[in-house]
């Protein structure tokens, strides 16, 4: 039996039924509106799984599912050595979004990491603790700023309403997703160049870590073909 | 741990005892704040963090140096020979097959005069591994803060490369910017020209002031305006990182570039000093390497002399000894006071590993 995760709400679920709808795979939800129950019409040994986009990853690690669609910046954040863990089947062309660095558009000085870098040492000077970057993002952009050589930053959670952080001054810049920017210009924050994190969008991996029987293999490689990937 | 790595643990540690030094033990909790100030968010990445309700964020010790110094700058003693060995714990973000957690031998001299300490620590740790086929491999961190030092630029591009000597990427893009080979980024020459440069800034948010980013405007604008670093000193820079030879062929590169670099002049008489300490203890010069970039990349609080033993043929064992010279970390935590020191540690599960004994 091949378990396959899907978003259990909103339009990241809609749009995961429509992209498999339109790959002639009819996923739909059983029973009331209330519980999580869904089914596949037609494919036998595939189970439906609702589950919140954000435990996908854990549970495709941990092989209680075999197939999982998530975005791929949750991905990348959850699981360390993802590409161990997982494998992506295809991504999905929607859900796109990316993670970016942002500073104040007062910053004149700051358009790009070389510049933060630069601002961050006077920073902490200036102000005896390290420049604060608030984000839940805390492996992808511990990772790319040590990659870039950034440092005297730290980073500070936040698990909503990031764009405010830097008006509260609780952060000084923020490390978010965006899809236009529009949030971020609205909150007085500009996008530094060479700041792009992760472009992220949603898609359909399979789990390295579950057991596939043989009976699984075969209908994976029927659902592969199926779905054109 | 088995006992097999324990054995060879008390085996080092008695060895560092009969070399002087008292035995010590430092917590496995160390408090977060400490460690972070030092190394930065990415000490996250390779230490475990966890939390604990009355003392906020704590690590479990990724190395013995920082409590060890803490405890001895609190003692207010002038001169300790320091042994331990005990677990580090570090987290691994990808699967690399190192374990997370280890054993360190270490034998650290504070307040010893150099150059014989320098001498003292290599050849006790060394002389632990006694009769195995290890390459020995030595730096010195202060001759890249005295080459760049001495460049012939601005003081703030030069404190901006020394800020970066143990991240090497940045430094070499710094170095490509200050030398005029990268470009300014678009629109910098506009903004530094413009009457107003806040025209177009919008509403002043955050901690960081219109006073901080004017004077940061005045840095670019000066930095802009000063000639960049010449090809010659950036060959110079590039020579000596790149330098890898038997300690004595290295030392005469070195009295070469210092005719045109005379800045690391007293670094590189350090460097003959250190030499004759070591050979004064039978460790023969032609038998040690030097590698002007040795512990640039994971020993950030050195910044003297540095060394390391490794495995020739075993490039899947990291170092089994490693050590050096870090006076700047007593004086970061020391409030306000220093002491020279120097010191090293040795992973007894890689020793048992080369000796072919399953640890």
């Amino acid at each position: 039996m091949i378990r396959l995760g899907v978003p259990s709400k909103g339009r990241l679920m809609e749009k995961t039924f429509d992209w498999f709808g339109q790959r002639g795979l009819t996923l739909r939800r059983t029973g009331s509106d209330r519980d999580y129950a869904a089914e596949v019409e037609g494919v036998e040994g595939l189970e439906l799984v609702l589950v919140s986009a954000g435990e996908v990853p854990q549970a495709l690690a941990e092989g209680r599912l075999h197939m999982g669609v998530t975005g791929s910046d949750l991905i990348r954040e959850k699981l360390a050595g993802w590409d161990q863990i997982v494998r992506p089947l295809a991504p999905m062309g929607f859900g796109g979004a990316d993670l970016v660095i942002a500073v104040p558009k007062y910053w004149v000085d700051v358009e790009t990491l070389d510049d933060l870098d630069a601002a961050a040492a006077a920073f902490r000077r200036r102000h005896g603790h390290r420049l604060r970057i608030a984000t839940k993002y805390h492996r992808l952009v511990r990772e790319f700023l040590r990659e870039e050589g950034v440092a005297d930053y730290q980073l500070v959670d936040s698990q909503g309403a990031t764009e405010g952080t830097v008006k509260a001054e609780t952060a000084e810049a923020i490390a978010d997703i965006t899809s236009t920017g529009e949030t971020l210009r609205a909150n007085g924050l500009k996008i530094l160049t060479g700041g792009l994190i992760h472009s992220s969008q949603a898609t359909l991996y399979k789990s390295r870590r579950a057991d596939w029987s043989d009976a699984d293999r075969t209908l994976l490689a029927e659902l592969t073909r199926r779905l054109g990937l | 741990m088995t006992p097999a790595i324990r054995a060879e643990a008390a085996r080092l540690a008695a060895h560092f005892a009969a070399a002087g030094a008292e035995p010590v033990e430092t917590a496995i909790l160390q408090e977060a704040g400490v460690l972070l100030d030092l190394y930065g968010e990415d000490i996250r990445a390779r230490a475990y963090v966890t939390y604990d309700p009355l003392r906020g964020e704590m690590m479990l010790r990724p190395d013995f140096t920082v409590p060890l110094v803490r405890a001895h700058m609190d003692s207010g003693r002038a001169e300790a020979r320091y042994a331990y060995a005990g677990e580090v714990f570090r987290r691994q973000e990808e699967e690399t097959g190192r374990p997370s957690e280890y054993i360190q031998v270490g034998f650290e001299v504070f307040g010893g005069t150099f150059p014989e300490a320098d001498a003292e620590v290599f050849s006790v740790i060394s002389g632990a591994l006694d009769g195995l086929p290890l390459r020995a491999v030595t730096g010195d961190i202060a001759l890249i803060v005295a080459a760049v030092s001495g460049l012939q630029t601005l003081p703030a591009r030069k404190a901006a490369l020394l800020r970066h000597i143990w991240r090497p990427r940045r430094f070499r893009a710094l170095m490509e910017r200050f030398a005029g080979r990268a470009p300014a980024p678009a629109g910098r020459a506009a903004l530094l020209a413009a009457a107003d440069p806040f025209a177009e800034a919008g509403p002043e948010i955050g901690k960081r002031t219109g006073a901080e980013i004017a004077e940061r405007l005045r840095l670019l604008a000066e930095d802009a305006a000063a000639p960049p670093i010449s090809a010659g000193e950036l060959a110079l820079i590039d020579e000596i990182l790149g330098l890898r030879a038997p300690l004595p062929e290295a030392i005469g590169a070195l009295e070469e570039i210092a005719m045109a670099l005379p800045a690391i002049e007293p670094a590189l008489t350090r460097l003959r000093q250190r030499t004759e300490a070591l050979a004064a203890r039978g460790l023969s010069p032609d038998a040690l390497d030097f590698e002007a970039s040795f512990g640039r990349t994971a020993l950030e609080y050195y910044d003297g002399f540095v060394f390391g033993l490794v495995a020739p043929g075993r490039p899947d064992l990291p170092a089994l000894a490693t050590g050096g010279r870090y006076d700047a970390l007593t004086r970061v935590l020391g409030g306000g006071r220093a002491a020279p020191a120097v010191g090293g540690v040795i992973r007894p599960e890689l020793v048992l590993e080369l000796k072919g004994e399953a640890p």
